[in-house]
């Protein structure tokens, strides 16, 4: 089964709720909106995604977002594992809160913890939302926003030896 | 056999065998690590009634080293050594998916004998990392002589890998577009020696370790994650497998030559921590089988630069004569100035504790904007939340060592 | 005066710092012993099970059958108060850090380090990652370890260096006569590690 079928089985089992289609090399997203997140999750693992491979969040300062997409497969239904499909949404830099996924996908329990620590995102109604990896004096400084900054020590860059 | 339950309270999950119960007052909170070899560098704090375990909450981030953060403001070819820390000891392992990733966003594919020369020593990794996970295991259980014997038998491994990228552990192998190195003319010779006497070995392995009734003891019915529960906590590698998952991101998603090599995927029904082991066990046997396939092939195959024509077409003459001479590709110069375009791009590859994701995304510069990294280790982390209760304090240890929990991996 | 053993048991009261400070003067003094606790100190060096980064890789491989470094006369050991070394395998992060100073403070001396790896040297590869300390500034270091990892047999020479070094600079002797390490200054860090626990 290509990636084509699992979007179409997705596209199938999201049916009568708004979306939006992103498309990545090797993966599909589906961006819904805040609300119904939790509806188009459960509709998706009712269609066999039964795991979250990865939950991925992106920064975008310019323009004052963040995405947060649960990259989800199957482990139960061959086919389907070929694919990696997302679901997932968009909040405001401002007031990042969206509601918990850990009832529809136990898996993401501990992710979720670490992208609160990272980014500040709060997940409403989340069992156990603690620090998972980091101290709490780092933790306050929310590392993975693009705000947080880095010094990087710069290549040297020589030119091409010819001959 | 049985999932054990304890208390009466319905779990969360709905499901058999994953119950947790509220801490009360006559129970006992101990903290195991990270100044312990049962735990590696992590914490995991328990609470215990007598000794069976009741709650069990990991505390990771013990060798969190920051690198999603990190990447972002290196080079694109500079990350490559900087995610191999996850795991030097299956360094290409863990790498070649990140180059995949970036193959994808450039939209090129490596020459068939990169594939074949990344695949040699993704295998030749697998099993080191499988001998390592044994002999920390055989530590954890008190094994001394799994722990030596399969340290000793490493050492074979680490050597080949050695002989073909030189390097022990941190190779930094895979580049996009190709491999860094060719093999070295006498490498054939040693690598079907190297199978041969793993094939002798395995034997002998299977003796002391896997059919000794006193770790038979020991591993039995101890940590047993039901097939369900397996897929819906999300674990990966062996301990999916063991449970009866048949999923192998090599066969999911086939990447460098493992469209074109035979294997076998070995999955058990038990979801024990022996079943782990055999899993690992026999997935050095498949392993061998690879890299024997990928030896033979690289034999028969003329040699050319291990590179992608769009970069090989740049690279001025000396680098040409380095390559016949040496057999290697002359490395940073080619590839510092690399820019990707923007785009974006997810790849899986199968490491030898599971299968790694990376999410890649590109504004077109030439460092990062975002890596996002779902390291097999991180994902098999809540396997102490849910399967530990219900066991004694002295099997976690061995549920420790039998899904190869490596910390520097889950907290990246 | 009744001790639980029975009749005529008898329990002798005296002042142990004392005594144990004369049983010093003696053996190191006048009995000159000093070298003999040298000498058996480098061949008795007991790395504590700390493993703090990736470089535990290698440090397993040291003590294994190729390598073998038990034939210098050290072997990791499980619990801190049995040990008298720590080998600090390379990079401590924040968290970490505390775990490493407990562990120092419990051990008992004389104790010696070593750090293992370019990151324990100078954040080697993570040099400017927000989450890592430098392993100096908790414990004082003994033998650093340049490599990325080293490799096993630059371990098993750095333990010969150290022992080389105890019984040179009669490190070990000098520690008990003085009740302190004379060429370095004890380390203590300015900021506390363990804050991020209690705070
Ligand atoms: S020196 Fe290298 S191998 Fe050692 S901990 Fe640092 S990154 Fe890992």
């Amino acid at each position: 089964m290509s990636l084509d079928q699992a979007r179409r089985i997705a596209e199938e089992a999201l049916s009568g709720i708004e979306y939006r289609v992103d498309e990545g090399k090797g993966f599909i997203e589906f961006i819904v909106a805040k609300e119904n997140l939790v509806e188009a999750a459960s509709r998706l693992k009712k269609a066999g995604f039964d795991h979250v491979k990865s939950l991925t969040v992106v920064d975008y300062k310019a323009e004052d977002k963040f995405k947060i997409v649960y990259h989800a497969s199957s482990y139960l239904n061959e086919d389907l594992a070929k694919a990696i499909v997302g679901i997932g949404t968009e909040v405001p830099r401002s007031n990042p809160k969206v509601p918990t996924l850990v009832y529809v996908w136990r898996s993401v329990e501990f992710q979720e913890r670490e992208v609160f620590e990272f980014f500040g995102i709060e997940f409403e109604d989340h069992p156990d939302l603690r620090l998972l990896l980091l101290a709490p004096q780092i933790a306050e400084k929310k590392p993975l926003r693009k705000d947080f900054i880095v010094k990087e020590e710069p290549i040297i860059r020589t030119k091409p030896p010819t001959g | 056999m049985s999932v054990w339950v304890y208390g009466e309270q319905k779990s969360e999950l709905g499901l058999e065998g994953t119950i947790t119960r509220k801490l009360e007052e006559d129970l006992y909170e101990v903290f195991i690590g990270p100044q312990h070899p049962g735990s590696g560098h992590m914490r995991i704090i328990i609470r215990i009634d007598g000794d069976i375990i009741v709650e069990a909450d990991p505390d990771m981030g013990y060798v969190h080293r920051t690198m999603e953060k990190l990447s972002e403001g290196r080079e694109w070819i500079k990350n490559v050594p900087l995610f191999e820390r996850m795991a030097i000891h299956d360094a290409c392992n863990v790498t070649v998916s990140y180059v995949m990733a970036l193959e994808r966003i450039l939209g090129i594919e490596p020459p068939p004998r990169a594939k074949y020369l990344r695949t040699l020593l993704c295998e030749i990794n697998r099993i080191a990392a499988h001998l390592y996970g044994f002999g920390i295991f055989g530590v954890f259980i008190g094994h001394s002589t799994m722990y030596m014997w399969s340290f000793a038998d490493r050492e074979v491994m680490v050597e080949l890998a050695e002989k073909l990228t030189g390097a022990r552990l941190t190779h930094s192998y895979p580049i996009p577009g190709g491999a860094r190195r060719d093999m070295p003319q006498d490498f054939p010779q040693a690598a079907r020696k190297a199978v041969r006497y793993f094939r002798r070995r395995l034997d002998e392995y299977r003796k002391i370790f896997l059919d000794n009734p006193v770790t038979r003891k020991r591993l039995e019915g101890v940590g047993i994650i039901p097939k369900k529960i397996a897929a819906e906590l999300g674990v990966v590698g062996p301990v999916a497998r063991a449970s009866g998952i048949k999923y192998d991101a090599r066969l999911a998603e086939p990447y460098d030559a493992y469209d074109e090599v035979e294997f076998e995927v070995p999955v058990y029904e038990e979801g024990d921590a022996l079943a782990r082991a055999w899993v690992k066990f026999e997935e050095i046997k498949q392993s061998l089988r690879i890299i024997e396939q990928a030896v033979d092939w690289l034999e028969k195959h003329p040699r050319e630069a291990p590179i992608h024509e769009r970069f090989w077409a740049k690279a001025p003459p000396l680098w040409k004569k380095v390559f016949e001479a040496e057999g290697r590709v002359k490395l940073l110069p080619l590839m510092a100035n690399l820019k990707l375009p923007p785009g974006r791009a997810m790849a899986r590859s199968e490491t030898a504790r599971g299968e790694i994701v990376y999410y890649v995304e590109s504004d077109g510069k030439t460092t990062p904007y975002r890596v996002r990294i779902v390291s097999p280790s991180a994902r098999n982390a809540i396997v102490f939340k849910y399967i530990a209760p219900g066991y004694k304090v002295m099997d976690l240890p061995t549920i420790y060592g039998s899904i190869d929990y490596f910390p520097p991996e889950a907290d990246r | 005066m009744e001790g639980n053993g029975g009749n005529g048991g008898r329990v002798y009261v005296g002042n142990l710092d004392k005594s144990a400070k004369r049983a010093k003067q003696l053996v190191m003094g006048k009995l000159r012993m000093g070298k003999a606790v040298d000498w058996a100190t480098a061949f008795s060096l007991w790395p504590v099970h700390l493993t703090t980064s990736c470089c535990g890789c290698e440090f397993a491989a040291t003590w294994s059958p190729r390598f073998d470094a038990e034939q210098h006369g050290a072997l990791p050991w499980v619990g801190a108060r049995q040990t008298n070394m720590i080998l600090i395998e390379g990079t401590v992060t924040k968290k970490m850090a505390c775990a490493v100073r407990v562990t120092w403070e419990q051990m008992p001396s004389p104790k010696f380090a070593i750090a293992m790896g370019a990151c324990a040297i100078d954040g080697g590869i993570f040099y400017n990652s927000y989450n890592i300390v430098r392993p100096w500034e908790i414990i004082p270091v003994d033998v650093y370890i340049p490599g990325c990892p080293p490799r096993p047999e630059a371990v098993a020479r750095a333990i010969i260096e150290l022992q080389r070094k105890i019984r040179k600079q009669r490190v070990a002797s000098k520690w008990i006569e003085e009740g302190w390490r004379p060429d370095r200054e004890y380390v203590k860090p300015k900021e506390d590690p363990c804050s991020w626990w209690r705070g």
